[in-house]
């Protein structure tokens, strides 16, 4: 039970998440990713630290990447929300970056990828990265504690290159 | 987390009349604010979203040839700005040596300065601490300080402040614009953090109800001579142990004027007039910037853990005006040092 006095119940709230548009009741205080895992499954996307240290809970939110943990769901109202989830094609043909991903073996846990992928795809799309050392800078908010740097750097080459 | 009601502010009026109760908190970009919440260090009832608000999302020219930054630009859209980038490359820099792609895009002009100190002790309710209980004690004076103060602190508070874009504001002399119950005002940003003294529960001087509307860059921004030197414990994603904002304009082999602000060493961006004077009308020179850092450094104060910042800040001072002198900026990309 809340240790102080309810002033508010929940919000309604419309997101679009992965293409689809839902109307969803929101306590003030739920962070967006904890909208994602515990009210609608969608549980691709990780939580990590749980306070915006480590990236694994990345999504596009209206197409920039952001760490969801830090994000209250009710402040997002009309919003629209891309997670690992909503990458693969209908078809589910996967996207690119997750393809790539496999080709460089660029994960050994795997608990940080989702993240990962996350983060590579919006790196891509804002197209500022075009070196080794940018993709470093770039990607420094997605840790991986088992080290897959190297092939996580490999995989995003890969698909730099391919778009060029 | 504690439980609190969130009202989303028609307009900055309705903001400030919610904002003037010692039990609410303004949200915007929410990066520094979810987290306190969660660290039950901010225990807000009420929590006032901003982040829709019309008008405060705007970078435009002002009349006296400078910039009007809204409080709601993210970080990202002010370091990729044309004209910051061309007019204000400093700024930019420290932007990009600060936090990660994702928290830029995130995190905003008014919150990037009004983000609370990283102290461990701060951010543990279990210890005490005198910026968040006044009158508990400061365990980080006698406690582990690596990251503290070394300038302006006080026996109640050893913080420092966080941020790399205020270090650049600092040396660029930016102005922020609030507004509050009484109506607007503008705050030079030497005047708009404080150091601790015996209120450090206080970072600012904005008075209660007031809210960040924009902060505005005068005409001058060094783009020809400047650099950010970020110094931290790994060379990405980290905050600053020493950093140096530097602006110097020449002539004819001469500093006609000098600019440059520290970060990481004190409760708000340190600035010392008497050495940037000690800068104007020499000739760039390795031993003329020593004295200079040597100057700021004057009364600097270890507390054990962090007593290496003081030959740190020196050599970072000596090495930044090089560097802008040379109109050679660090790379936020490339972090070797030249």
């Amino acid at each position: 039970m809340p240790d102080h006095p309810i002033a508010s119940d929940t919000l309604p709230i419309e997101l679009t998440i992965n293409r689809d548009t839902r109307r969803l009741p929101v306590a003030p205080w739920t962070s967006l990713l904890d909208l994602l895992r515990e009210n609608l499954g969608l549980t691709g996307t990780k939580k990590g630290c749980d306070h915006g240290q480590c990236g694994s809970c990345a999504v596009l939110l209206d197409g920039r990447r952001v760490n969801s943990c830090l994000v209250l769901a009710a402040t997002k109202d009309g919003s629209s929300v891309t997670t690992v989830e909503g990458l693969a094609g209908p078809d589910g043909a996967l996207h690119p970056m997750q393809q790539a991903f496999i080709d460089h073996d660029a994960y050994q846990c795997g608990y940080c990828t989702p993240g990962q992928v996350i983060s590579a795809v919006a790196l891509v799309e804002e197209g500022r990265a075009h070196t080794p050392d940018e993709i470093r800078e770039q990607m420094s908010g997605n840790i991986c504690r088992c080290g897959a740097y190297p092939n996580i750097v490999a995989a995003i080459q890969q698909v730099l290159e391919n778009a060029r | 987390m504690n439980r609190f009601s969130l009202v989303r502010a028609a307009d900055v009026a309705e903001a400030s009349r919610e904002a003037a109760s010692p039990a609410a908190r303004i949200i915007a970009g929410g990066t520094n604010l979810v987290d306190l919440l969660k660290y039950n260090v901010e225990r807000p009832s009420r929590v006032v979203d901003i982040s829709r608000l019309p008008g405060l999302r705007g970078i435009e020219d002002t009349e006296n040839g400078g910039l009007r930054i809204g409080a709601l630009v993210t970080n990202t859209d002010l370091a990729y700005d044309e004209r910051v980038q061309r007019r204000y490359p400093l700024l930019s820099s420290t932007l990009l040596a600060g936090a990660t792609t994702q928290l830029r895009n995130a995190a905003t002009t008014g919150g990037n300065l009004l983000q609370r100190t990283r102290c461990y002790y701060f951010y543990d309710p279990a210890t005490p601490c005198n910026k968040r209980e006044p009158g508990t004690g400061c365990p980080a004076v006698s406690g582990v300080n690596r990251i503290h103060a070394i300038l302006g602190a006080s026996e109640h508070c050893i913080a420092t402040h966080p941020s790399d874009m205020a270090v650049a504001m600092a040396a660029l002399e930016a102005v922020v614009h609030v507004s509050g119950p009484a109506g607007g005002r503008a705050v030079p940003i030497a005047e708009f953090h404080r150091l601790p003294g015996d209120a450090p529960e206080r970072d600012t001087n904005l008075q209660p109800g007031e809210v960040v509307t924009a902060v505005e860059l005068p005409a001058r921004g060094f783009a020809a001579h400047h650099t950010y030197l970020k110094l931290r414990d790994r060379a990405s994603y980290a905050f600053a142990l020493v950093s140096v904002a530097a602006g110097l304009e020449m002539e004819g082999g001469r500093i006609t004027e000098a600019r440059f602000a520290l970060g990481g060493v004190a409760h708000k961006p340190w600035r010392d007039p008497e050495a940037e004077a000690m800068l104007r009308g020499q000739g760039p020179d390795r031993g003329l910037f020593e004295r200079a850092a040597a100057h700021v450094l004057r009364d600097a104060r270890g507390y054990g853990g962090n007593s290496f910042k003081i030959d740190l800040a020196r050599r970072a001072i000596t090495r930044a005006l090089e560097q802008a002198a040379a109109g050679t900026p660090q790379s936020q990309t490339d972090k070797r040092i030249q």
